[in-house]
């Protein structure tokens, strides 16, 4: 099956692996924001804990969770191996003067470093919630689920923990401004009918989803501390 | 200068160009002045200035690529202020005229930078990467015999343009070195979409898209990330749509060719 290695291996099919992964996890990225909106709710908790519970339990979840674990990983991967083929691309000698500013945006020049971003967050948000959740003792809530809402409650108390998120959703906002039309683009699905409505959607998108994960821990930390 | 605009002021400048020995030897930026520069005259045409003032001083020339002279060959390849071709957008360097600078202006001058184009000399680089990218599959075979009727097969007026705009690509190089990547991908777009619009190309479709792009990833240029500096830089205008033509290509080939190797 060689064909098919080196497909996936080709510059063209890396790409389209970090595109399909990346339309993914955005995807991911509604069903986890409107989920936690139930945080705002102001029912001491009582829902987001019994759809905490639900998640944490249900198969077709827990597949879905190995599904994005994968998506997570190809793209994080590929990302590697792209940017270390592409830094040999360019060469050791550098340009002495570079205007490349002139011509094109940041955010797209600087998709590794937003990710980066990105992923050490990832990192203590999954500690956080996701370890302490399914391997830490936590108190029970009155619905006799795990209180994930006093984990999330006593986290976005804390200043330096509320400004690591808000910084990660501004790295993400530019991450996916530049990535979430890119990614089509690289699938091939360009059109002039198309790619300006794509764009738009792309910078709503962004702009939205991560407006409402960073009011989060701003809603507990100005309104519940 | 017969025809030229008396009110043209001669300018001074400084130049720090690249001066590299050959392939193997590290280079460096050296500095030089040149005097009384027309502001009529083609960038190109004030590095013939420093070349002979340099020779008159017994020193070695600045090598730098140039043929034509009229913005068609693509061989004029200069990185100049930080961008491809300099800072006009849509020209070659030989069309960049010194009156877009100014008397007094410093302007560095370096080579394009990709490891698939190692550099020959001073500002001069080997760009045969992309003669080897054409070779695999940048052709249509034809086979001999009577010339065909010029109207024996029909193509949309729409779908002639848009091949014609692809087929403007002159090979220069300026997409590889204006991308942060040193990606060729605009350029094996254009020669890819340039024949996959037209039915002359459809014969070898499949192959020729394989082919390219197996060469273009072997010569060792970088994947495409979209920040459109390559079509921002193009001398002739190739839209970043010819990307997605390849991109499509290339997933169709690959899932419905016959070629399992």
């Amino acid at each position: 099956m060689s064909w098919i290695n080196k497909t996936v291996t080709s510059s063209i099919g890396r790409k389209v692996i970090m595109s399909v992964t990346g339309l993914f996890l955005c995807s991911f990225l509604v069903v986890h924001l409107i989920g936690n909106l139930q945080l705002f709710k102001g029912d001491g908790g009582l829902a987001f804990n019994t759809y905490s519970h639900f998640m944490s339990t249900n198969p077709l979840i827990r597949v879905a969770e190995i599904i994005l674990v994968a998506g997570f990983g190809f793209h994080i991967y590929e990302s590697f191996v792209l940017t270390r083929r592409n830094q040999a691309a360019r060469g050791n000698q550098k340009y002495v003067v570079d205007n490349i500013g002139q011509n094109s945006d940041w955010k797209s020049r600087n998709m590794g470093l937003l990710g980066s971003i990105i992923l050490v967050f990832l990192i203590v948000h999954l500690y956080n919630f996701y370890y302490r959740f399914h391997y830490e003792p936590l108190p029970f809530d009155s619905q006799n689920n795990k209180n994930l809402y006093g984990v999330v409650m006593t986290s976005f108390q804390t200043w330096w923990y509320v400004l690591l998120y808000v910084l990660a959703q501004v790295a993400l906002c530019y991450h996916l401004l530049h990535g979430f039309a890119s990614g089509f683009q690289t699938l091939g699905l360009n059109h002039r009918k198309y790619t300006p409505v794509i764009k738009i959607v792309g910078y709503a998108f962004s702009i939205i989803v991560c407006a409402g994960f960073a009011a989060m821990p701003l809603y507990f930390f100005i309104f519940k501390s | 200068m017969a025809g030229s605009n008396p009110n043209a002021k001669p300018m001074n400048l400084t130049l720090r160009v690249w001066r590299q020995k050959n392939r193997t030897t590290a280079g460096k930026i050296v500095d030089y002045q040149v005097r009384d520069i027309s502001p009529e005259m083609s960038f190109l045409e004030m590095l013939d200035v420093l070349n002979e003032d340099l020779l008159r001083k017994g020193e070695e020339p600045v090598a730098f690529d140039h043929d034509c002279r009229e913005g068609i060959c693509g061989s004029c390849n200069l990185f100049i202020n930080g961008r491809a071709h300099g800072p006009e957008a849509g020209t070659t360097t030989c069309q960049l005229h010194m009156r877009k600078f100014s008397d007094g202006d410093t302007i560095t001058i370096e080579p394009w930078r990709s490891t698939a184009f190692p550099i020959n000399k001073d500002l001069s680089v080997d760009r045969s990467a992309f003669d080897r990218i054409i070779q695999a599959g940048g052709y249509v075979s034809v086979n001999t015999g009577g010339a065909p009727d010029g109207n024996e097969i029909p193509i949309p007026k729409e779908i002639a343009d848009r091949a014609f705009e692809a087929a403007t690509c002159i090979a220069c190089g300026a997409c590889v070195a204006s991308c942060k990547n040193s990606s060729a991908m605009l350029f094996v777009s254009a020669k890819v979409s340039q024949l996959a619009l037209l039915p002359q190309g459809h014969v070898e479709r499949k192959t020729r898209v394989e082919n390219m792009v197996a060469q273009m990833d072997k010569e060792g240029f970088g994947a495409c990330s979209n920040i459109g500096s390559c079509a921002a830089e193009c001398p002739v205008g190739i839209s970043l749509e010819n990307i997605a033509i390849l991109n499509r290509e290339f997933l169709s080939a690959k899932a419905t060719s016959n070629n399992l190797a």
